[in-house]
């Protein structure tokens, strides 16, 4: 019996780990947040610039930072938002079933290609493209950087509509083709609005994603640390920031520091978002 | 069938004093008291939810298995508590064995489904188990229908065929209790009249404890009957006499169809 | 006559959709045959057997290959095991308390975490609290921590695939729950649990944020000795040869061979899972 007792208690703390893991990553970056908050204030992180290796002062603006990764996130969302739906639908609702079955693991392939790879792709291929289609000094803008993440976010976004959009009750669509709406109007009216709250998570959780994409933005946005509500400008992101920067700098110094805050929010962040997002999705599948 | 023997003269396998179970704060089953004697096949029958499964299922203590499953009371078998502190319920278990409503065959070659207990059990030399799984077979009735498919797989026999084979993996391991859960429910009746007429050769070496909602089966097949309503065990006593002139009006209301 | 003029508007709504969805499929297409058209004619056995000259910019990518292959050695070593046990407590012990949600919480945590910020983790936990500096330790040890969901839920679906009917059917017959577990559970869930892991190993293969501040270095001499050594890695190797290196026309045929091997790797162990995965579902039906 205790050999028995002796395996449940590996397999026990081996669970457990994942808690250990868990805490150490907010430990760790919430210790160097708080080294930071001991030598410079609150107010310097909200410095519209991010200066952190000066001659005369460095400023740690966190500002910049947040409007690129936002800039970046929202507009790929925005992009990713109709394709995704669009081909959630058309996989769920339209498509043949040997049709499906090639559709998904498609899709689903993309996300086995390496960021850094789409990233090259991005810079290579699609910042000449944008450069010279809009006409631009350069084509490492933020918008090169969204169209990228769109894509990168598409099929997570289109894996899970797909799900909620599958999981919507055969008795509606039924009950609605019985009243004699068209399958299209079934769709737009019963199908679409029923799953739209496992629709609203998968976006979250694409989202989730894209905030926290590093290579592939970071070859392709231009990492200039500016605040820009423009497309068309090269920007900074969180990610960006942090992979630029660490490999230069001294362990321990303010600087070190200052990259553990931002990512101490893109933590945060990321954690609210997905937490929000698995909220959802848990009350859609109990009602 | 069923002899008239004087209840005086039987010797009791089980013993179950003044039994509650709980499943976390529901009570399923409510002071059940039994004797249930060696050697002959009792039957427990009841509407569905009556708590008849749940009852067997703790002779054998499966119900541990089940978060938040509490007992109160005894149940001696030979004499001894079986929910005492110190009772090892893995030989428990070899000496109660137990045959599923759904017939569920491991997904094994058929020697492999028999010979699972005996290797759990310690028995190791091929020779021996051989000889084990033959004797498990031919006692199921199964052994002349599969001994030339020993290797193949246990899924691609009949439904029929699978129960018992569930029946002889159940025997392999030398029980002197079987306890059965609705064994022919799911079978049609040429393989529910087999498993009858197994049960019947069994009783000859085993205590056989069979839930069944099939009335005729339980008047055919056992010696003595439990009926079980709403977790109460309302009446207790020798086959024969409680179908035709039962003592409770709640059981003759169940037999005669009035309800359940 | 609405009735027809409908249904037109219905079918172009369709061909729409269905123009915006294989859309999606060309441009992943596209991206795919990019870098196999350009990746091919730089692919050669001394590309892959060589060593980088000139900073990078001439020679070949072997100390790369080896290095990714050290990572997700090690990777493995530690995640799978580690990944397994936690779904056999959590499939097959765990009762359904607070501890055991706060388990899954953890792992849902986890599963969001931006690779960047385990960079981060790796970095102040495994180089320089734990001393082990920048190595292939350090390094797959934060690979492992970022994978470690994926192999836990994959291999608790494929643990609780295997129907309750077999599990009662040993404890009945005298088995203890690690015997029941050992000879009627795992042996049908191994598969399972194999084949959601090496999409998880994939991924971890083709990561560059955790490695960056953890272990890849870009030009080292010689190969490892230990697991204490920095390496070379394809994701990083890509990386910098497509950022850093000034003579960009020269370069880019190397940076399309890397960005092959890379992808040929990665793709391949995804395809390898998919065909595993059907073909086990195939093997066991219950």
């Amino acid at each position: 019996m205790w050999k028995d007792r002796l395996i449940k208690a590996i397999f026990f703390w081996a669970a457990s780990t994942s808690i250990l893991v868990v805490a150490c990553i907010f430990f760790f970056m919430g210790k160097e947040t708080v080294q930071f908050f001991q030598e410079k204030g609150f107010s310097d992180l909200w410095e519209i610039r991010w200066v952190p290796v000066s001659f005369q002062k460095q400023l740690f603006g966190i500002l910049p930072l947040v409007t690129g990764s936002l800039l970046v996130t929202i507009l790929a969302t925005l992009i990713a938002l109709p394709f995704s739906i669009c081909g959630a639908v058309y996989i769920s609702e339209v498509a043949g079933k040997t049709e499906r079955e090639i559709l998904k693991p498609f899709i689903e392939l993309l996300t086995g290609i390496p960021s850094v790879v789409i990233g090259f792709f991005g810079l290579v291929v699609l910042a000449p493209l944008v450069k010279n289609t809009f006409n631009l000094p350069t084509g490492q803008i933020a918008l090169t950087g969204a169209l990228l993440l769109a894509l990168m976010a598409v099929p997570t976004i289109v894996s899970i509509s797909e799900d909620a959009l599958r999981s919507v009750p055969r008795s509606y669509k039924e009950v609605s083709l019985a009243i004699g709406a068209s399958k299209l109007q079934t769709i737009l009216r019963v199908t679409i609005p029923a799953a739209l709250p496992g629709i609203i998570a998968a976006v979250m959780l694409g989202m989730g994603r894209v905030i926290g994409e590093t290579m592939a933005v970071m070859m392709v946005t231009g990492n200039s640390a500016i605040i820009t509500a423009s497309p068309f400008e090269s920007v900074r992101t969180m990610t960006a920031t942090i992979a630029a920067e660490m490999g230069e700098v001294p362990f321990g110094s303010l600087h070190y520091r200052a990259l553990f805050v931002v990512g101490f929010v893109l933590l945060v962040a990321t954690f609210i978002l997905n937490m929000v997002a698995q909220r959802v999705l848990k009350k859609y599948r109990m009602a | 069938m069923v002899t008239s023997e004087n209840m005086a003269d039987l010797q009791t396998k089980i013993q179950v004093r003044n039994l509650h179970f709980y499943y976390n704060d529901v009570q399923a089953l409510f002071g059940i008291n039994m004797d249930i004697p060696v050697r002959k096949v009792t039957a427990l029958i009841g509407p569905s939810g009556c708590g008849k499964s749940t009852f067997l299922r703790t002779i054998n203590r499966m119900n541990d298995i089940i978060d938040g499953s509490r007992i109160e009371g005894e149940i001696l078998i030979d004499g001894a508590d079986i929910y005492s502190n110190g009772t090892d319920v893995v030989a428990l278990r070899k000496r109660v064995g137990m045959v599923f409503q759904k017939s569920n065959p491991f997904p094994k070659s058929i020697f492999e489904n028999v010979a699972y207990g005996p290797r759990i059990h310690g028995i190791k030399n091929r020779l021996k188990l051989e000889e084990i799984v033959e004797r498990s077979l031919v006692r199921a009735g199964l052994w002349d229908e599969i001994k030339n498919r020993m290797e193949e797989s246990a899924l691609d026999i009949s439904g029929g065929q699978q129960q018992r084979l569930c029946i002889a993996r159940a025997l392999a391991v030398d029980p002197e209790i079987l306890l059965m859960d609705e064994p022919a429910s799911a079978l049609d009746p040429r393989s529910t009249a087999r498993i009858e007429d197994l049960i019947d050769e069994l009783r000859r070496d085993y205590t056989i404890v069979i839930v069944t909602h099939n009335m005729q089966q339980a008047a055919r097949v056992s010696d003595y009957t439990s009926f079980f309503f709403e977790g109460y065990q309302v009446e207790f006593g020798p086959t024969k006499r409680l179908f035709t002139k039962p003592n409770e009006k709640r059981t003759e209301d169940y037999i005669t169809g009035r309800f359940g | 006559m609405t009735g027809l003029k409908n249904r037109k508007v219905e079918t172009a709504i369709y061909w729409l959709m269905r123009g915006v969805t294989y859309f999606i499929v060309l441009v992943i297409a596209y991206i795919v045959f990019d870098i196999l058209k350009n990746g091919l004619p730089a692919i050669s056995w001394k590309f892959l057997s060589g060593y980088p000259r000139r900073s990078g910019s001439e020679g070949g990518i072997f100390p790369a290959i080896v290095g990714t292959f050290y990572l997700v050695t090690v990777t493995i070593i530690i995640a799978l095991p580690l990944g397994m046990a936690a779904a056999i407590y959590l499939s097959e012990y765990a009762k359904q308390d607070r501890y055991t949600r706060l388990i899954r919480l953890a792992i849902i945590t986890l599963s969001g975490v931006p690779s960047i910020v385990f960079g981060l983790f790796g970095l102040g936990v495994f180089v320089l609290f734990l001393h082990f500096g920048a190595s292939i330790l350090a390094g797959s040890l934060t690979l492992a921590s970022m994978i470690l969901p994926t192999i836990i839920v994959s291999s608790e679906e494929a643990l609780r695939a295997v129907p309750q009917s077999l599990r009662e059917g040993s404890i009945a017959l005298g088995a203890t729950k690690w015997e029941t577990i050992y000879k009627n559970v795992l042996p049908y869930s191994i598969p399972g649990m194999l084949t959601g892991s090496i999409l998880g190993i994939g991924r971890a293969a083709g990561e560059t944020a955790p490695i960056l501040l953890t272990v890849a270095a870009f030009y080292l001499p010689r190969l490892p000795h230990s697991i204490f050594d920095q390496v070379m890695a394809l994701p990083y190797h890509l990386y910098v040869l497509a950022t850093q290196l000034p003579d960009v026309e020269k370069v880019r045929p190397l940076q399309y061979g890397t960005a092959l091997v890379l992808l040929c790797l990665v793709l391949g162990m995804s395809l390898t899972a998919i065909v595993m995965r059907s073909y086990f579902r195939k093997k066991y039906r219950w």
